[in-house]
This record gives structure tokens, sequence and C-alpha cells, in this order.
């Protein structure tokens, strides 16, 4: 290789949004020919860093050069005229439409203005040729599979003579032989000079394909390095966090031995997710879930709190067998979730704090016994006080509240009904360092009072510190079990990486 | 999988044939070009507006004004020609562009104004119908050379059939629309906007101009249906289509288009209408059958179409399912 | 019971803790749809003077506001169910048609059996709920876009009403069922008192219970409402259920009214009054909070503006071009992009103007 060129430079950038700061002074180099991958837990700001380099969102600070100029793209379609390219982990085509339509999208051969469907066909033809695709491009794009799909995005961003190509999670539901005619592509590409950025939580493939990487973690760059001069557990350390080392395991919950089986999941699975998961919560435990970003802890919390139907084994809890079928199941046994999706699916938005914090309740308690509205304020004063929920009122709509509030409230809902086992998924993602710091004492808490909890997080020494035992998944089964001595962050983070 | 996309079409397609034969079965005279081609001229207006509905629905929209433009336009019509002497083409001239601004002032409060689609067109409804009895409450009859050329225009079909001035209309718009969907980028915007709209943007779409000159189209096709209509009725009233929104968006759901949008073809809609107007020629043929079970039977073939719809999209978004899980 | 011991702790708690009553804001929302109201009332008055003039005859109130309120109960009806069902961030369009339907069979059953009034009340709202149980499972299990669900109704059930009624219009002689339409009670057409009633009942219900709060969980977030323990599904089909016990309930009124059942135009179009009611008493069409209050003034509101029209004198042919006027103005309203432009117009149109008389 002759001496590659920087395509693209990032200086300094910043995104703030209200309340959070997403990117700090993030630098990233970019140079033709190389795959550089971009790598950090959920929440570290490699999806806001994507979009402000695509002109997704705008920066609120720091300078971009796309060939030593600086520039800053107004839109998605102004960085492609430009030659920037991003294919999305959901493939942004349109289904409906033809491979070659949305290969051709907007560009179509015409004759007398009338779009001529051969040429058209022959040219898709012949640039899916380049990708080892041989398909028929006149059927509607929802007819491929997801990979097929993921190569056609990508031939349309090199159809637009694309210098930067920026692939958002694109082997996230390939299988393995998809995933090599995929980094066959990429290989092709990067010898063509087309700088990739490559976003991914499969660390195997970080190795297969990248030259450069590039990680951050809590919205700053931990470092650059040499895909080659970086050895994988020094690489799983600058993703979870640096100082793991020297943090000891504060055993503050150690279990008696003789404690109550609570949860017992056993073999469990659902279909196209999880496999043959078995892991125990005894009364009083917390139980962390430990792994990747798709590693299956989330779908773990799911299929006990009876989102998922479970394809194969079963749930005791409490020694009964449960069988869920909604949500409204799991809490009537006395399970509650705080979800990952915060916005999504835990929070309704326009309702106040108040009918925040008492719809559980209510909802048990049926539709017909209304909770007198004194007692709603009641019930709210008292955790707006306790949880130190910072609001003026308990009559703002929760969606005015920062992230960290947000998840207090959902805390003080599900302490209001009082569940025996509590799974918190991710439960400081997204939250400023100050609610972050209080949310972790809460847990803590709720641990010494005795509840049952189970955990998922990327925070690792947060983990340590808390959990009785911790349970390592990857590739969405379990890898193994570590309490006592054993469960130490570099133990989890080795048994993370190799499994 | 290739068939799948055009099932609806074939079952509508099946069914048409299947009532047509059964028709031709029992009655005498029923299976005769007579009954095709009346088919189509006394269609002609609900044809034309179903032309329109399908590419708003096809887009992710609905256009519930166009009854009521149906009416306008006659009624606007028929006061030029009337009251004011206007020649009749003069008049069209007049209540075509007239009727695009109609279109594209809805197109704008849908995209600009991020209103929905069906309470816009609501009110777009309630206006051109305001604006049609404000005209004239009454029916205004048009008497009219033109109007007489028109109705005798057209030739004889060997078995009788008559094609007449509106079928012709009707046949050129039709083709019209056929190379506009498949031949142009505009046709190709509209099922990208069904399909997606973010995506649509994302790649470029200009997706203001494709919403309003849809719902501009969809304005002239019913404002062009309106004036076939005085062909058909030499007068215009203000109470003219009422309801012919509903009839033209059952046309288009029976033909095979998704109501969600994205994907569809015209000729389905066409086939739509025909079977609708099978189904009512043979309740008049049978003569013991009462008109309303015309509406129990459209409504239970709605039903049937949707439940139909249903299931196709659920088999295909479970085999998409099935393979990316699989895959991961 | 360990669990619900436990949350009577949490209450015990809370109830210990600093209570402050925090202020439950009547919202501003109330505000534009009542001034709409008071100004169209005023407008009345201002055309003619004896417009708030009532006078009582046998037993019974005359007057212009009582004739507005009297013809807005059918529609109010509708749009008291239909409040409840745009909150879901659904839609019903075959309310018309149900009506239609109920008051078909009660016709029937008053002129072909000697079936006691009661029963035949039971009857026609039992029709609506089935109805509406109809519509409500197309939507919430078998997912079918609300419009699509319950357009087949629309255009399906004025046939069904047709095919009872054997395309007649069934006239039936029955004082005790047409006092529901015709009668009065305490001074007030019995219309009022029925809307009244619904309204005070259906209040009570939803706010009295936990079951409106539900209904706008749902709306707002059905995802995080099934995660909190709400059976989304099971508020989906109450709401169609109510939505068409409503238009029963108005089909029945509107049949006694003419003493016959006309499926043809019995509750004809007037889904889309009420939905328009809804959407003027200030709800979003997406779901989330509602107000049966608003709803009620929205129609009142849409049937002021009629009786306007003929007060001041227009002819009665305007009356759906200013309805239709009004209507855009209120939806341009609502939009978040016309309240900005028109914000940031304002003071420009202010500058201007203090630079023209300068």
């Amino acid at each position: 290789m002759t001496t590659p060129s920087l395509v693209l430079e990032l200086k300094q950038v910043c995104k703030h949004f209200p309340g959070v700061k997403a990117l700090q002074d993030v630098d990233l180099r970019l140079f033709a020919g190389e795959v550089h991958a971009l790598l950090g837990e959920n929440g570290a700001g490699k999806s806001t860093l994507v979009k402000v380099m695509t002109g997704a969102l705008a920066k609120s600070s720091g300078e971009i050069y796309f060939n030593s100029q600086n520039c800053s793209f107004a839109s998605p379609a102004a960085a492609q005229q430009a030659g920037i390219s991003t294919v999305y982990q959901e493939v942004n085509l349109l289904p409906n439409l033809s491979v070659a339509q949305n290969l051709f999208l907007g560009h179509e051969p015409r004759r007398f203005g009338l779009i001529q469907h051969q040429k058209m066909q022959q040219q898709a033809q012949q640039l899916l040729l380049r990708f080892k695709l041989n398909i028929d491009v006149s059927a509607p794009l929802a007819q491929y599979s997801v990979a097929v799909q993921q190569l056609i995005a990508i031939a349309r961003g090199v159809a637009m003579s694309a210098k930067v190509l920026v692939l958002d999670e694109p082997t996230a539901s390939l299988d393995s032989s998809e995933v090599q005619m995929l980094f066959d592509v990429m290989r092709q590409l990067r010898d063509q000079g087309v700088a990739i950025v490559f976003i991914t939580h499969f660390l195997d493939q970080v190795y297969q394909i990248s030259d450069r990487i590039t990680v951050l973690r809590n919205g700053s760059k931990v470092g650059e390095y040499l895909a080659a001069d970086l050895p994988r557990a020094r690489l799983i350390e600058a993703m979870l966090g640096k100082e793991l080392q020297q943090l000891t395991h504060q055993a503050a919950t150690t279990t008696p031995a003789a404690a109550e089986l609570l949860l017992v999941l056993n073999n469990i699975a659902v279909k196209g997710s999880i496999s043959g998961i078995s892991l125990t919560v005894a009364q009083g435990q917390a139980v962390g879930l430990a792994g990747l970003l798709g590693s299956g802890r989330t779908e773990v919390c799911r299929a006990v709190y009876g989102v998922d139907a479970l394809s194969q084994g079963e749930i005791q809890f409490g020694g009964r067998t449960l069988r869920l079928q909604q949500p409204a199941d799991a809490i009537k046994a006395g399970i509650a979730l705080c979800p990952e999706e915060r916005k999504t699916e835990g929070i309704i938005g326009p309702l106040s704090i108040r009918e925040n914090i008492m719809l559980a309740l209510q909802a048990r308690r049926g539709w017909w016994r209304y909770l007198p509205v004194k007692q709603q304020q009641q019930l709210a004063a008292f955790y707006i006080d306790k949880l130190h929920i910072a609001t003026p009122d308990a009559e703002k709509p929760i969606e005015q509240l920062s992230g960290g509030n947000q998840q207090k409230v959902i805390l003080a809902r599900w302490l209001a009904i009082n569940p025996q086992l509590l799974i918190l998924d991710e439960p400081t993602r997204g939250i400023d360092i100050g609610a972050h710091a209080e949310i972790l004492l809460l847990i803590k808490s709720l641990c010494q009072q005795g509840m049952s909890l189970l955990v998922t997080s990327s925070e690792l020494e947060e983990l340590v510190a808390f959990a009785g035992k911790v349970v390592v998944l990857r590739d969405r089964q379990k890898v193994t079990e570590l309490s006592g001595d054993t469960m130490t962050a570099p133990h989890i983070m080795q048994a993370i990486a190799e499994g | 999988m290739m068939s799948v996309r055009y099932l609806p079409l074939w079952i509508t397609a099946a069914l048409l044939c299947l009532m047509f034969g059964i028709g031709g079965w029992q009655f005498d005279g029923f299976a005769s070009l007579i009954v095709v081609s009346n088919l189509f001229s006394d269609n002609a207006f609900l044809l034309i507006v179903a032309l329109g509905m399908t590419l708003v629905i096809i887009s992710g929209g609905i256009d519930l004004s166009v009854g009521a433009v149906i009416a306008l336009s006659g009624v606007a019509a028929s006061l030029l020609i009337s009251q004011y002497q206007w020649h009749p083409l003069l008049a069209f001239a007049l209540i075509l562009p007239v009727a695009a601004l109609f279109g594209a002032l809805m197109g704008v409060l849908i995209h600009v104004y991020k209103l929905q689609p069906f309470i816009v067109t609501l009110a777009g409804m309630f206006l051109a119908r305001g604006l049609a009895t404000t005209l004239s409450e009454e029916s205004v009859a048009i008497d009219h050379s033109f109007y007489d050329a028109i109705a005798e225009f057209g030739f004889v079909l060997p078995g009788g059939g008559w094609v007449g001035a509106s079928t012709m209309i009707f046949i050129v718009l039709l083709l019209l629309v056929i190379v506009l969907m498949h031949y142009s980028r505009f046709g190709t915007y509209v099922y990208a906007l069904g399909g997606n709209s973010q995506s649509a943007e994302l790649m470029g779409v200009p997706v203001a101009r494709t919403t309003i000159a849809i719902y501009v189209l969809s304005s002239v096709l019913a404002a062009l249906a309106g004036i076939v209509f005085t062909f058909y009725t030499f007068s215009g009233y203000a109470l003219a289509g009422v309801g012919m929104e509903l009839d033209a968006i059952a046309a288009v759901v029976i033909g095979g288009t998704l109501l969600t949008g994205g994907s569809g073809f015209v000729i389905g809609t066409v086939l739509g209408v025909l079977l609708m107007g099978v189904i009512q020629t043979y309740i008049i043929f049978d003569g013991s059958l009462s008109s309303w079970w015309t509406k129990i039977v459209i409504g239970l073939l709605l039903f049937g179409f949707i439940l139909l719809q249903k299931l196709l999209s659920r088999r295909t978004a479970l085999t998409t399912a099935a393979r990316s899980t699989a895959h991961g | 019971m360990k669990q619900t011991q436990s949350c009577t702790d949490s209450l015990q708690q809370a109830r210990l803790a600093r209570y402050s009553p925090g202020s439950i804001k009547a919202s501003a929302r109330y505000l534009w749809p009542l001034a709409a109201l008071m100004l169209l009332l005023a407008v009345n008055l201002v055309l003619d003077a004896s417009f708030f003039q009532l006078s009582f005859q046998d037993g019974r109130l005359y007057g212009s506001l009582i004739d507005i309120l009297n013809r807005s109960a059918p529609v109010a009806l509708l749009a008291i169910g239909m409040s409840l069902v745009i909150a879901t961030g659904g839609i019903d369009l075959s309310v018309g048609a149900v009506m239609a339907i109920a008051g078909a069979v009660c016709a029937n059953l008053l002129l072909q059996t000697a079936l006691p009034l009661a029963l035949v009340i039971a009857a026609g709202l039992a029709t609506g709920i089935a109805a509406g149980l109809i519509n409500g499972t197309l939507v919430s299990y078998l997912k079918i876009q609300p419009i699509v669900a319950t357009l087949l109704l629309m255009v399906a059930g004025r046939g069904v009403a047709q095919l009872i009624n054997q395309g007649q219009i069934v006239t039936f002689q029955r004082p005790d069922f047409a006092w529901l339409g015709t009668g009065s009670w305490l001074g007030l057409p019995l219309p009022i008192w029925l809307v009244i009633g619904m309204f005070a009942l259906s209040q009570l219900l939803l706010r009295r219970t936990a079951l409106g709060l539900f209904i706008e969980a749902v709306g707002c977030n059905a995802t995080a409402s099934r995660y909190l323990g709400i059976n989304d599904k099971a508020i989906k089909l109450f709401v169609y259920a109510f939505a068409g016990f409503c238009a029963a309930l108005a089909g029945m009124i509107s049949a006694a009214d003419i003493q016959g059942s006309d499926a043809n135009n019995a509750g004809l179009w007037l889904e889309l009054d009420a939905i328009l009611a809804v959407v003027i008493g200030g709800a979003a069409l997406s779901g989330g909070r509602f107000s049966l209050l608003l709803s009620v003034i929205g129609v009142l509101i849409i049937q002021s503006l009629s009786t306007t029209i003929i007060v001041s004198g227009l002819p009665a042919k305007f009356n759906l071009l200013i309805k239709a006027l009004v209507v855009l103005l209120v939806l341009l309203l609502q939009s978040d992009k016309f309240r900005r432009q028109l914000s940031s117009w304002l003071p420009k149109l202010r500058k201007w103007r203090k630079g023209g008389q300068i």
C-alpha cells in the first residue's frame, strides 16, 4: 500500500442533547482504502457519531474535514451527494419496490421521459454481479433475505459513487456464510480505495476485517488502535472501562446458601432468539446477566417477563411453574421489569409523573378499584421524595423529565407494588452521571432489603459491585456462571471474550 | 413467491369471471357484449374516480373528498353551460385547473402541516359539497348541442354493445395512468411513499412534490368523473356522488391494493369496479333479490380481501422474520 | 395474600410521608373550544336578541338554546363513544350504520312483537354492543387498521339494516317508545336528558374507576401499557363496544323521533360529524388524552354554527361551506407548524403596523 490519504477527519466533535452530552471531543481519522471499526457498548455514542458524520444530526461543536475541506452536511442526502453513503442496520430501502427500482430510485434510465425497465434491470444485474449476487432484480426486495437486502443497500451506496461507506451493524442478522460474502465485497471496495466505517458488536468479525479500530465509551473516544496491535482482552477492557483491575469485589450481598430458590429457568428457549438457558435466582439474591449487546441478555429478561413466548423449557417461580402469556401474568406472579427501551416500553410520555407511578399498582388492583386521587398524590409525593425525583410537582408529564428521573419514576412504579423479583435491563443506560450513582445506590439498598434482582448491564464494575452471582451470555447462549472469588471484572471479560 | 403479489388480482379476476359465468348460465342475455359495454358506460365515472383513489391509496393516503368534487364539478359545468352560456369545452378548461388547485391545497395541508389525510380530505369533502350547494341547490339541466353530439359519439360493437364517449375517455385515462404509474419516476415515487415514507425521503424522493401531485391528480380525475357524470345525466346536482368515495375505496381494496399503501395495481381497481358492477347487474337480472344485498355482499367481499391481505402480509413477515432470526 | 399486603404497606408508608396537595391543573385546552362556543352564542345574541329567550309551554321549555341541545343529541351520543375510540388511536366509521341497524331492530320488534319497552330497548342496545364487538375484535385481535375494520360495517351495515327492514321504511305506533325521541321530562326534551344521563354515567364509569386512565395510557403508548400490566387488547375491545352502545342509543332516539326506521337515512354521515366534534374538541387522532366534555362542546359548536347561519339570515345552503372553513381553521390551529408560523408572523405584523403608524 502507498501512503494512505486522509478522507474524512473529525476533530473535537461534540454533540449535546438537552441534559445529556452524547459526544464529547471525539476525534476520528478515516483513511482511503481501509476498514475502520467503530466500537463501543450500547450508549457509547457510535450511532450519534455516525449521524453527525452523515448529516442526520447537526454537531454542537467541533470540525469535520472531508477531503481536507471543512464542511458539515445539512442532510443525509447532501452527504450522499458528496460521497458518504450510510447503510443502516435496519435496511432503509423500500421492500415493496423491485431490487432494480431500489438500486436506481431517482436515477432510472429514461427515454422520452419513460423509464426503460429492461435497461434498468440489465444495469442492476451488472451492478450486483460485481457483488457476486445473481438474483432476479425484477422481484420485490422483500422477497430476499436480510443479507441480500443489506448487500443491495451497499450496492446502492456504491452506485452513488461513494468514497466513504458507513456500515452500521450490517452483520447483526446475517449467518456466517453471508458475513463472508459481505466481507469479500468490503475487501474488494477497500482495494478500490473506498474508506469503510464498520460498526459491529461481534469482536471476531472486527479482527477478521478491520485495519484500524476506534473505541468509544460514554460519548468519549477511548483510543485509536491498529487492529493487529490490539489484543482482544485489551479491546474489551477499552470498551467496558479502564480501571477494572483496581476494582475489588465488594461482597455486600452474600446470600446464605440455604436460601430458597425464587426463580428457576430450566433450559428455556425462544424461537429465533435464545436457546437452552438455565439459571437460578435465590430469594433475596441479585444475579447479574453479563454479555455484549446482542448476546441474549435482553431476550432472557423478556422471556421471564412473558413478552416472548417460550418454545422450550419452563420457568419456575416460588416453586410453581409459570405459564406466561403476557406481562400481566408475570406481574401477577410477582415479577416486574424495567425495560431497556425506556421511551418506547417504559414511560407513558404524555401522562403525569403521578399517573406513571400509580399505573402498575392500579393495573393490579383492576380497573374497578380506582385508587383515590388523594392516595395517588400521596404515593407520588412519597416516591418523589424518597427517590429524589427532580421535578417541581407530580403533575408534570413524564416525557419532560431527564432520562435519570424517568428511570426513577419507573422504579417507583414497581416499588409501589413491591415485586418479589425485579428485572432491571440496563438500568443506567443513557443516564446522566448524577442520577447514575443514585440509581446504583437505590439498587444496592433494594438488594439489602431482600428484594431479588436480575440485572443486565454492560458496566461490569456495577454488576460486580452488587451481584451475588453473574451469568455470562454469549451468542444467545449461557457461557458460564461466576460467583464468589471468581466473580471479578477481568474474569467476566475473559468469559465474554472467549466463552 | 412471485405470484403472491398478483394473488389478490387473480382472485378478483376469477371472481369476476365466476360471477359472469353464473349470470350467463342462469339468465339469457347476461353473457353478452351489451352487458359488458354497459358495465363500462354505467360505471365510467366511478372507474375514473377509482383510478385516482388507487394512486392515493398506493401512496399510503386516502381521499374522502372525491364524491363531493364530482358533484361540484358537475354543478359548476352545468351552471356555466346553461346559465352563463359558456361552451362546454371552455367550462371544462376552467373546472379542471380549479380542481387541481383544490387538490394541491389538500396536499399542502397534508404534507406541510402534517395533518392526517383522512381528516383533511374530510374537510375537503365538506368544502366541495358546500361550494356545490352554494352554487345551486337544485339540479341544473344541461341543454347544449355539444352534449347531444357527445351522446351520439361512439360505435356499435358486434353483439349490439355501445362504446360511447365516456367509455373512451375512461380507456384513454386508464392507459395514461398505467403509463404514469409504471413508466414514470413519479409512479415509482408514489409506490415508494406508500412503502415507507421515511426511507423514501432518505433515498432522495421529493416527498413534498409527490404528495401534492398525488392529491392534485385525484381531484382532477374526480372533476373529470363529474364531467363524465353530466354526459350520463345531462344535469349537474349538488347531491350527486354522495358516498362515491366509499365505492371507490371498496373497489380499490377489492382490486387487491393494500389500504396501508405501497402495493397494488391500477388494473386491479378496474376489475374491482367491474366485479361490483357485475354483482349489481346480477341482482337486477334476478329481480327477486333486493338491492341491499349489493351492500352486504360488497361488505363481505371487502372483509374477505382484507383477511386475505392480512394472511399474505403475515406470511411474508413470518418468512422474513424466520430468515433474519435463523441467520442471527 | 402477601402481595396485596405489601401493596397496602406501600400505600400506608406513602400516607405517612410529607404530603402537599399537588395542583392538578385544569389545563388551558378547555379555553379555546369554550371561547369558540361562547363567541358563536354571542354572535347569535347580536343577530337575534331573542336568542336566549326560553318559553314554557305544556310543561316543556322552548327556545333556540333548547333546539340546539335537542338537535345535537344523537351526534353528542356518538361523540361520547367516538372520544374513547379516538383516545386509543382508533376511529369508528361504522357508528352511523350502527344507528340504522339499532333503529331497524327496534322498529321491527315494536311492529311485529308485543315485547315490553324495556326488552325492545335492551335488544337495540345489545345490537349496538354486538356491532362494536365485531369492530373491536377486528382491530385488537385481528390487528386490522381501525379505518379499514370499521369501513366494513359502514358499508355492509346499512345493507343489514335494509335487510331487517326488507327495504321498507318501517313505521310503528308506540307512544312509549316514541317518548324517547319526542317526550319531555322536567321541562326538557328527553333526548337532552338521555345525553346528560349518558354523559354522567360515562363520566362516572371512566373517571371514578381507572378505566379512563387505562384508555389514555393505551392510547399514549400501548407497549408500555402492556408492560405494566394493562390488558391493551381488552381496552380496545371495550372502547369499540362502548361506541357501538352509544350509537345504538343515538339510533333509537332518531327512530323514536320519526316513529319509524329509515335504513337509508338514519344516522347518515353522522359518524363524520362525531369525528369532527371530537377533533374540534382538541383531541389528537393519534390517541392520548380525552375529554368527554370537550367533545360535547365540539358537538355544540357544530350545531350552534348551523343555527348561527340560519339566524344570520344566510341561506341554509351556506351551512356546509362555513362548516368546512371552520374545520379547516381548527385543523390548522392544531398543527404545530402552523402555530409556529403564526407566532413568527404576529410580531412581524405588529412591527409592520407600528411602522405604518409612525
